[in-house]
């Protein structure tokens, strides 16, 4: 990986950074801080001098249009750029203070980190084997802690009561919502502090949706979570903060309540009221 | 309007049909002239003694027809190849599709491009000035005419086959299922021995039976350096003669209808099903790579 090598030399750590920039000056103590990231993909620039930070215990909804950095700027979280072959990106990302391109390894991070995207990819394997899979990639195989941390992940997303009755059949057997609730408990048998969720809805119907919505309520009482949506109104429905971006730019970020009432920046209204985007 | 075409759709569908038709009943034909010629075979030997015999004297009176030594020749020079071309042609693929920074890559790329264009009988001429006279002096082989040599020219022309198809069939494993493994703390040789591999498998296997059928069949760079002795081989370090060489090489002087000029069309049967059974197992493969 030698982009990777020369990407986490681009990352300058600037703990001192000014924090007012960052939408809340209350919290000192933030689970992610990011200052100055830019990212360009060949020439082109994608995110543009972000900062802000992310708390613990809360949601952050992501909103803007198309094209305007949120998945690249997702991804730069857990590092899954890393494989972008002319990605360039500089300013850093702390994740509880460290620096996750300088002092953590990608794949610690990732497992701290956990990623939810659009489409629901269970591997073509058992229900069962498909959430033991990251831990058994970490090494662990001890059967009855499995068993328990596959009950355990099937209830937090709200999987366990439809499928505790066929743990060992097909994964693609399940329903597309039921997919995606299944990556998301996936994900959580590897016991993430963030959890990084990519539009997880856009392909699921209402119910699934207010399935996966009810489990990241709950989900945010143990986790930090950011939720990059299209749909404005899942942003106000749990969000407890709302970050606009608009081509590459952070607009604005602050109260979800205050985002959908009175934003400070026109744009923002243009885009909620669904003037553009 | 809608009936024109309607007309029109039937029309195009119809010439598909007969180009699809079309092709079968080629190979029909070809099966059935040479199962015309080379059957008489049997007037003159045995089918046992033809397959097992261990001794080709075509021209001896009477003479003998024994394809073992020919049979045993191809599968060695055959079998050679494999070994060499197979695993540096996967791994060479892996490193293209997944390791190489894409510079390089496309300069790989190129040069195996290139390397399936260089004719065989260019390749065979290699073999012969440098190859077959390096191995004899640095091997101490009282000739450089092996089967190794062309075990090692059969490996240049099955990797180029070998190396694009894995590829493709590497390519061809969705990103989401490696980003999938990359998230969940997959280091990316776990991913790409759990996932990808897993997932291109059956296209890597297709890459290497079709490799194999292509060397399989190759007549002119082994007839060039494999020294062309019918006799039963020991090891990959003496003279053997393959099926293809052997019709080449005699199929000029066989007299028209003799025993030896049926035998002949009766080694193409055998070719034939040999080649038949290995693109048919690649083509299995090919389809459950496909199917997913
Ligand atoms: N791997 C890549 N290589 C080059 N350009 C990219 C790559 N990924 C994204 N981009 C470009 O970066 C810009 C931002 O893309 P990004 O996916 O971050 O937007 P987004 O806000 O998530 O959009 P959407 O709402 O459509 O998902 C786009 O113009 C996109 O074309
Ligand atoms: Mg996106």
């Amino acid at each position: 990986m030698g982009h990777a090598e020369k990407k986490r030399c681009d990352m300058t750590d600037r703990r001192e950074a000014n924090n007012s920039s960052a939408g809340q000056v209350d919290h000192p103590d933030p689970k992610i801080k990011v200052r100055e990231l830019t990212i360009h993909y060949g020439k082109v620039r994608v995110l543009n001098n972000l900062s802000l930070d992310i708390q613990k215990n809360e949601i952050l909804s992501v909103i803007g249009p198309a094209n305007s950095g949120k998945t690249s700027f997702l991804r730069s979280l857990n590092r899954l750029n890393d494989f972008e072959p002319n990605i360039r990106m500089s300013g850093s990302i702390l994740l509880d203070g460290r620096n996750i391109y300088k002092d953590l390894d990608a794949e610690g991070l990732r497992k701290r980190v956990g990623m939810i995207f659009a489409l629901p990819i269970p591997l073509p394997r058992s229900i069962h084997d498909n959430i033991t899979y990251g831990p058994r990639l970490a090494g662990d195989h001890d059967k009855s802690a499995l068993d328990q941390l596959v009950e355990d992940s099937l209830k937090a997303a709200y999987l366990w009561d439809e499928v505790k009755d066929r743990l060992r059949s097909s994964a693609l057997k399940l329903s597309g919502g039921q997919q995606q609730r299944l990556c998301i408990a996936r994900t959580l048998a590897l016991k993430p502090e963030v959890i990084l969720f990519d539009e997880p809805c856009s392909g699921l119907d209402p119910i699934s949706t207010a399935k996966v919505e009810e489990s990241m309520m709950e989900l945010k009482k143990n986790h930090t979570i950011v939720l990059v949506t299209n749909n404005t109104k899942q942003a106000a429905r749990v969000g407890t903060r709302t970050a606009f971006f608009l081509m590459g730019d952070l607009v604005e970020i602050d109260s979800t309540e205050k985002i959908f009432t009175a934003p400070a920046d026109s744009r923002t209204n243009d885009y909620i009221i669904g003037r553009f985007g | 309007m809608a009936k024109l075409r309607k007309f029109k759709e039937a029309i195009i569908e119809k010439l598909i049909f007969l180009s699809g038709i079309a092709s079968i009943v080629f190979v029909a034909l070809i099966f059935i002239f040479l199962l015309r010629e080379g059957i008489s075979v049997l007037r003159s030997t045995s089918l046992g003694a033809f397959l097992g015999g261990k001794f080709w004297y075509p021209i001896s009176d009477p003479p003998k027809l024994g394809i073992l030594p020919l049979i045993l020749g191809s599968l060695l020079v055959t079998l050679g190849a494999i070994a060499m071309a197979v695993p540096l042609g996967i791994a060479a693929a892996f490193y293209i599709a997944e390791v190489a920074p894409s510079r390089l890559r496309n300069i790989l790329k190129s040069f195996v491009e290139i390397l399936s264009a260089i004719p065989s009988v260019v390749l065979g001429f290699l073999g012969i000035t440098i190859l077959v006279p390096f191995l004899k002096r640095f091997l101490d082989l009282p000739t450089g005419l092996t089967a190794f040599a062309g075990s090692i020219m059969l490996a240049f022309m099955a990797m180029p086959t070998i190396i694009s198809i894995s590829e493709d069939a590497i390519n061809a494993v969705p990103r989401e299922y490696k980003e999938g493994a990359i998230a969940l703390g997959a280091t990316h040789w776990q991913t790409l021995h759990r996932v990808i591999i897993h997932g291109a498998l059956p296209g890597i296997i297709a890459a290497a039976m079709l490799g194999i059928g292509r060397v399989f069949g190759e007549t002119m760079a082994v007839m060039m350096v494999t020294g062309n002795a019918a006799v039963i081989p020991n090891s990959l370090f003496e003279p053997v003669r393959t099926l293809t060489a052997t019709i080449a090489a005699e199929m000029g002087e066989a007299a028209k209808g003799s025993p030896h000029y049926n035998a002949l069309f009766a080694i193409g049967i055998v070719l034939f099903v040999i080649s038949f059974l290995i693109n048919l197992t690649a083509d299995l493969f090919l389809n459950r790579s496909r199917r997913r």
